[in-house]
């Protein structure tokens, strides 16, 4: 398995470390709950240097990622993260990324761990004119500092006026504990909270450090588990779960980032023709109305046993204290208030359709 | 990890408690502190019969469903209801906790359990 430059960090932290798609991560500290309450309520550190980095530059960068991605750059400037899915030509979804300006032409590309070779190739044999990209992952650590207390952990280690950052936004060139960082204000927990992306030779450095300074606002090193709540919660789709080859993203709900006015894109055909048609499938939440956990795979039928869909993922939500799903739908059963049976161990266990997000958090940023 | 003497034990991280010829099933305190927080209890229904290896009921934890395979073959004559609205006592006293009591069909099948100080090996040799 790979390792973070974090992994001894996360021994030394009592983490419980897992297989998370060939990288050795920790899936809690001192338990999955926990973790997840204190991101909601003070602070949460988490190691996501898995996640790829890469940088992409040359005159000809801003036209080569308005092909490659679905959602529309043109209108960012400097300072500016864009979320959006990058899809194939079916409309299917090859991966979702964040997408940083530093400059004009000038973007960093951060891709989900498991996809960073995936999306390298796919986007490296598709490039055309003066665009060079370049795989930072290894040299590059990030940290996600999440919750409330961010902000006020953070910057009693910088001189950046933190509070000037707003949400989807960042300063490139930060420094965090003598140690050059971009910071960006944003995350995959649902809260408030930053993302931080560094030198990965100083990842032990700037942990201690933030857990240090954190200490008295309840901050506490947070494993894969709580993340993945933490986002269920949010609503926020995972790839290889909500998002896939076989899922668009407008079956995912994702219309937001799908600018089709703008010009082509890998994917637009595709997407304009199932706009126009209507989606086959819609992501929807689900509340459990009978008892049961409802997870990843689990199938999803009408009451008469017509196959409806199928669950996305599912856990036992801590903030709300309910067993909810997100699940892919057809059409005819994705509306909310409607009925369904999700099949647990083989047994129709009735759930109710409803809106996501399960949790939203009052916006201050 | 806490084990007891009382009681007999599987590879699978269940104990046995046997009471002539009625056996309380549960889940050990390795097979908590591995689950995590345990959110959700599935149960069987009394007067169920089962056999040996035949799901018992679910044990849920934020991450993951598990599902318990009975030991033993019997009768269900009791469950844990208890459960169902304190699924967070199996982490605070597993050993407390039982999922069902069986009256067991067959008690040749007791042979195939681990006692004690068998678990407590089979555990070390689970670490690595």
């Amino acid at each position: 398995m790979k390792q973070t430059p974090l992994y001894d960090k996360h021994l030394e932290s009592g983490g419980k470390i897992i297989d998370f798609g060939g990288w050795a991560l920790p899936v809690q500290y001192q338990g999955i709950l926990e973790e997840h309450e204190a991101v909601r309520t003070r602070a949460g550190l988490f190691d996501v240097s898995h996640m790829g980095e890469l940088w992409l530059g040359g005159p000809d960068t801003l036209a080569n990622l308005q092909r490659l991605v679905t959602n529309d750059l043109s209108k960012a400037r400097d300072g500016q993260a864009v979320y959006s899915p990058m899809c194939m030509e079916t409309g299917g979804i090859v991966d979702d990324l964040l997408l940083y300006r530093l400059a004009e032409q000038h973007w960093l590309l951060v891709v989900n761990a498991a996809n960073t070779d995936k999306d390298e190739a796919w986007i490296r044999e598709r490039l055309t004119g003066q665009a060079v990209l370049e795989n930072r992952s290894a040299q590059t650590a990030q940290l996600a500092l999440q919750g409330p207390a961010a902000e006020r952990i953070l910057q009693r280690l910088t001189p950046a006026a933190l509070h000037e950052i707003r949400f989807y936004r960042f300063l490139p060139d930060v420094t965090v504990a003598d140690i050059p960082v971009l910071v960006s204000r944003t995350g995959y927990t649902g809260e408030d909270g930053f993302e931080l992306y560094f030198p990965a030779d100083r990842a032990t450095e700037l942990w201690d450090r933030l857990l240090e300074a954190g200490r008295s606002d309840g901050l506490v090193p947070a494993g894969l588990g709580a993340r993945d709540t933490l986002r269920f919660e949010a609503a926020l789709p995972l790839y290889g779960q909500e998002l896939g080859p076989d899922i668009s993203p407008l079956e995912a709900g994702l219309d937001r980032f799908v600018k089709l006015e703008k010009d082509d894109f890998i994917g637009r055909a595709a997407l304009r023709e199932q706009q126009e048609r209507g989606v086959p499938r819609r992501r929807v939440g689900l509340a459990m109305v009978g008892r049961g956990v409802p997870r990843s795979h689990y199938p999803v039928q009408c009451c008469d046993g017509q196959a409806a869909g199928i669950v996305t993922s599912g856990t036992f939500a801590p903030t709300v204290k309910q067993n909810l799903a997100m699940a892919l739908l057809e059409r005819p059963f994705a509306e909310p208030g409607r009925l369904v049976d999700v099949i647990i161990r083989g047994k129709p266990v009735p759930a109710r359709v409803i809106d996501l997000p399960f949790y939203s958090r009052r916006k201050t940023t | 990890m806490e084990t007891r003497h009382d009681r007999l034990y599987t590879k699978d991280h269940e104990w046995v408690l046997l009471e002539g010829s009625r056996a309380k099933i549960g889940i050990t305190d390795y097979a908590q502190d591995s689950l995590g927080a345990v959110v959700f209890v599935e149960l069987p229904t009394v007067g169920d019969s089962l056999a040996a290896g035949d799901v018992l009921g679910a044990v849920e934890s934020v991450k993951a469903a598990s599902e318990v395979y009975t030991p033993l073959s019997g009768t269900v004559i009791a469950v844990n209801e208890a459960l169902e609205d304190a699924p967070e006592s199996l982490n605070e006293q597993p050993y407390e906790q039982w999922l069902a009591e069986l009256e067991l069909s067959d008690q040749a099948e007791l042979g195939q359990l681990l006692d004690e100080a068998a678990y407590q090996e089979f555990c070390a040799g689970e670490e690595h």
